[in-house]
Order: structure tokens, then C-alpha cells, then sequence
């Protein structure tokens, strides 16, 4: 019996392994160019001769030609991430909770709509998007990516927090109603305290959404002191002889916001964002 | 006024617009409503209708019939579509079911396996793509110390890059589907399992008589999901070949973008109409499944 289960732990391991390297691999090769010199990136080396961190002292100082403004587009990034998430959250959680709980006229062709974006291929709709924001005149302007990415990510927010809504009692609406409550009451005082988990993992979602755009962000802005970072990050690819070693640097920099608060806020994440797939 | 009983269905006889007849609950879900209806009409309707009237021009089929480029990604595209695709969710299946296991090493793993889905794609598909540099790369540099033989070209062969760019939208997505699949394997109550267990079934027959007809439903969702995205992935080909070697390697996608930057817009239009035939089936079969 104890030979079978071992047998058993075998061929799980025999699985986990080639798992473990495929997911890592990559990431571990973004570490180890960030820690090595130019010398020692290219080498080939599993692990560089002389780690250094001086990849990084030169992205903080923004000591190098495709990093003078690291500061601003890091600073970009994240107005434009928060924007996004706590615009997309309101107009979200407005909609779900006027489709699902006031079962509001055009509720439900609204969601059909929503979710008629949500099946929109993205880069599909980049380019009638980019021409749009040419008409309304806010090309390269921040503003146009915070709308766009709005756009891209209430569809999934409606559809998420109406999913949750939906499973409130109704008893609750009809409790406050008879207290003499009114729309906003109960959104501000009943709706909102319930759906915390949800509007969390919404938020998340959003800003998460947001901050690793990469082609919207590249379609409308364009100033050197406006773009994120993720757009800085696709302009070391213009040189032939990159600085790799930075550019990895910096992108280690990059990834690791999204990479924590997605695990700070997995347990939310995961419940909230597979709830309303589970169903389908 | 407001005690009116919320949950009354809809008048089985239109209203026509008597606006005045609105109490004060309906009036708010029209003004709750409001923010999204603008944003839907001001930036999917207007762009997405402008950009069809930006494509009415026979000419610019035909000019993107006649470009090369074109018929080459159409067919990247399908092959992406029909190989990664289904390869991605037969292997998220497949993991799906090694992640509900409950060993303490699997779980960690889990937690290591979502990285790929968690951190945003720009640097990791630059970092896989100065990986498979043919000179520099550490893939082929491993190579030769092992072989003492040259690795290929990876990114300069149209059919080499392309499957590299597979590779890369499976790395980033399969996370996200592994997930997708766990949480459906996971709502089958463990009875069955138990009950088939006694029964003295094996591992593939459970699979057979239990996981699959609980899962089929979710699976082809998925996959039909995973489909439309995927349309849409700009960055797996862009990122790691740009297109290359001598646009050999575009999607619809990227082509679209492509034009967009030559500033032909019409053809940038005309590549997106182009693909709509591919789109909206998928479109419609998803929303008939979750609009229910």
C-alpha cells in the first residue's frame, strides 16, 4: 500500500517538475538579467559571476537614454491604474446594483450590451477607438487611456458584481423600503457594506487591468512625459543593441506591484473573478 | 410613495413613455443606470460605427487582398486559433486535475503557478524573447553546451516563431483556464467520486462518467472564450517577433495595428471587418449562453 502511494507521489513529481520550469523559467531569466552585468547577461550563465544591483541604481537614477522620465511614467502608471479602478468600480457598481436590485427599465438590455463589449476582441477595437479619441480631441492625452481602459474593463465588472448582487436577499431591499429608506440609502447602507468582497475583487481587477495595458497605451499617448511605464518598457525594443540587462531591471520593477496585490488580494480574486464562470 | 413592492415585473401592456408614471425607484435605476449606458454609446457605438463607415470602400478589400501579408495572417490566425487554443485547455483540463489535489506541494505550486497570469505581459515576453536569441539567448547557449551543436533560429523561421508565439500565449493564459477548469472540478460533489470509488471504477473511468459530463458545459465556454480573446491577443506576436521575419508572422490582430501605424486606416478597418465573419458566430453563441 505505502509502495503504491510512493509510486503515486513519483508520478505527481514527474508532473510538477516540467510545471514548475515552464511557469518559472522565464521569470527566473528576467531576475537574472536584472542582477547581472551586460558581460554576465550574455554569457549564458544560470547564474551571473558577479550579481550586482547596479541594474537597478541606474533605472532609480534614470542614468540611461530610455529612462529620463522613469519617475513621471512610473507616476503615470499608477494615476492612471488608480483612476481607472476607482471610476470603473462607481460606474460599475451603479449599474449592477440598478439592473439587480431596482430591476431598473433597460436594465437588462444594458447588460446584453455590456457584455456584447466584453466579447469585443481588444485589439479590435483599439483602432475605431484611437480614431475616436482623434474626433473627440483627447488623442495623447491621458484621458483618452483612462476612458479606454473603462471601457475595456466595466463590461466584466457589471457582469461580475450583477452575478454577486443577484444572490443578496431580497428581504433586505424590502426591509429598508418599508423603513422608508430611499435608492441611495440602501445602495450607500445596505448594498455596498455586502458586496465589499466583490467590489474588492472588481477594484483589483480594474487597476490591474490598467496598469499592464500595453497596446491601448501605446495607440494614445505618445509624449515621452505622458506614457506609462509599460509603453517606456516596449521603447528599448526600437534600439538594436539594448540594453537588455535594464530593460529587464526595469521590468522586474513593473511587474512586481501587479504580482503583490494580486497575491495580497488572491483569495478575493479568485472567488470573485471564476463566481460568474462557474455559472456559465 | 416608496413603499411600492420593488420586485413587481414589467406591465404586460407597453407604457409608452409616460415618463411622469416613473416613481421614485425607477427614476434612480435610469440615473444609476445612466454612466454606463453614456460610456457604452460614446466609446463602443460612435468608434465602432465610425470605423465601419471608415471601411465602406470596396477598394480597400481589394487592396488588402492583394497584399501578401494579408492571406499569410489569416491563415497565422487560424492556426492559432485552432492549435493553441485547444491545446491550452486540453492541457488546463488536464492540470485542472492535478491542482485539486490536496498534497502540501501542490498547493504551493498553485501558488507559483498563477505568476505567468499575475504579472503583466510586457517584461515576461521580452525576457522569453531575448531568451530564445539565436546568439546571445541562454536557450540556445545551453544548447551548445550540451550538444556543442547550434540551436536554431527560433524567431526567424516563420513557422519556428510563430509556434514560439503560441507557446508564449499559452504560457500567459493557461494560468488564468487551469483556474477557470479547478473551480469547476471542484463544485462536483466529492459523493460521486466516492460512490464510483466503491463502485470499484477506475481513475479514466471516473473521468469518463463524472468529471467530463460536469465539466463539457464549462469547457466549451471556455474554449469559445478563450477563442474570441485570443483574436484579440496583440501582444503574444508582437511582443516576441513583431511580425517578423518579414511579416511573416502576423495575426489579424497585429495586422490591423500594422496599418493602423502605416496610417492606412482603411485597410486597418477592412482587416477588422475581414475578421468579423470569424467574430460574431462565437460572439453570439457566448451571449445566448450567459445572457440566460
Amino acid at each position: 500500500m505505502t509502495a503504491r502511494k510512493a509510486l503515486q507521489e513519483a508520478r505527481l513529481i514527474l508532473i510538477g517538475i516540467p510545471v514548475a520550469l515552464w511557469t518559472l523559467v522565464p521569470i527566473y531569466h528576467m531576475f537574472l538579467f536584472a542582477l547581472s552585468s551586460k558581460d554576465d547577461a550574455f554569457s549564458g550563465r544560470l547564474w551571473p559571476a558577479h550579481p550586482t544591483l547596479n541594474n537597478f541604481r541606474i533605472v532609480f537614477e534614470e542614468k540611461h537614454y530610455f529612462l529620463n522620465h522613469f519617475w513621471t511614467q512610473l507616476g503615470n502608471s499608477l494615476v492612471i491604474a488608480i483612476a481607472v479602478g476607482v471610476i470603473t468600480l462607481a460606474i460599475a457598481a451603479a449599474a449592477a446594483f440598478a439592473i439587480s436590485r431596482l430591476k431598473a427599465r433597460g436594465g437588462r438590455l444594458l447588460m446584453n450590451c455590456a457584455l456584447f463589449t466584453y466579447f469585443i476582441p481588444a485589439a479590435f477595437l483599439a483602432v475605431p477607438m484611437y480614431k475616436a479619441m482623434g474626433v473627440y480631441g483627447i488623442l495623447n492625452t491621458q484621458w483618452a487611456l483612462i476612458l479606454a481602459m473603462i471601457t475595456l474593463a466595466s463590461p466584466y465588472a457589471i457582469w461580475v458584481l450583477k452575478q454577486a448582487s443577484d444572490k443578496l436577499p431580497f428581504e433586505l431591499d424590502e426591509a429598508a423600503r418599508i423603513d422608508g429608506a430611499s435608492p441611495l440609502q440602501l445602495f450607500r447602507l445596505v448594498y455596498v457594506p455586502l458586496m465589499v468582497p466583490s467590489l474588492v475583487a472588481i477594484g483589483t481587477y480594474a487597476l490591474l487591468l490598467a496598469w499592464n495595458e500595453y497596446l491601448y497605451a501605446f495607440l494614445l499617448l505618445s509624449n515621452d512625459k505622458d506614457i506609462t511605464l509599460a509603453v517606456a518598457l516596449g521603447h528599448f525594443l526600437s534600439a538594436d543593441d539594448s540594453p537588455w540587462e535594464i530593460l529587464m531591471a526595469t521590468g522586474l520593477v513593473y511587474a512586481l506591484p501587479p504580482a503583490a496585490i494580486y497575491y495580497v488580494f488572491r483569495r478575493y480574486m479568485v472567488s470573485g473573478l471564476t463566481a460568474g464562470a462557474v455559472k456559465a | 410613495m416608496s413603499t411600492i413592492a420593488l420586485p413587481q415585473s414589467e406591465p404586460a401592456v407597453p407604457t409608452g413613455p409616460a415618463r411622469k408614471g416613473l416613481t421614485t425607484w425607477q427614476r434612480w435605476g435610469l440615473v444609476l443606470l445612466a454612466p454606463y449606458a453614456a460610456v457604452f454609446v460614446v466609446f463602443v457605438v460612435y468608434p465602432v460605427v465610425y470605423g465601419l463607415w471608415l471601411a465602406r470602400h470596396p477598394q480597400s478589400y481589394v487592396n488588402l487582398v492583394n497584399d501578401p501579408i494579408f492571406f499569410g495572417s489569416v491563415v497565422n490566425t487560424l492556426i492559432f486559433l485552432i492549435v493553441a487554443i485547444n491545446l491550452k485547455m486540453a492541457v488546463a483540463l488536464a492540470l485542472s486535475g492535478f491542482f485539486v489535489r490536496t498534497n502540501a506541494w501542490i498547493r504551493w505550486l498553485s501558488v507559483l503557478f498563477i505568476l505567468p497570469w499575475a504579472v503583466p505581459s510586457i517584461p515576461t515576453i521580452l525576457s522569453l524573447r531575448f531568451m530564445l536569441n539565436p546568439e546571445w539567448g541562454i536557450v540556445n547557449q545551453t544548447i551548445f553546451k550540451l550538444t556543442g551543436a547550434d540551436g536554431p533560429n527560433w524567431l526567424n523561421d516563420r513557422w519556428l516563431a510563430l509556434s514560439m508565439a503560441m507557446a508564449v500565449h499559452v504560457w500567459k493564459s493557461l494560468p488564468f483556464w487551469t483556474m477557470i477548469l479547478i473551480a469547476g472540478r471542484l463544485s462536483i460533489p466529492a459523493e460521486h467520486y466516492e460512490a464510483a470509488g466503491v463502485d470499484g471504477a477506475r481513475t479514466l473511468q471516473k473521468f469518463r462518467y463524472i468529471t467530463w459530463p460536469a465539466l463539457r458545459g464549462l469547457y466549451l465556454t471556455s474554449l469559445i472564450l478563450s477563442m474570441i480573446w485570443t483574436l484579440g491577443d496583440f501582444n503574444s506576436v508582437y511582443l516576441l517577433t513583431g511580425g517578423g521575419p518579414a511579416d511573416l508572422t502576423h495575426v489579424l490582430a497585429t495586422l490591423g495595428i500594422r496599418y493602423l501605424r502605416l496610417d492606412q486606416v482603411d485597410l486597418s478597418m477592412a482587416t477588422i471587418v475581414c475578421a468579423l465573419p470569424l467574430v460574431l458566430p462565437l460572439v453570439y453563441f457566448m451571449m445566448k449562453r450567459l445572457s440566460k
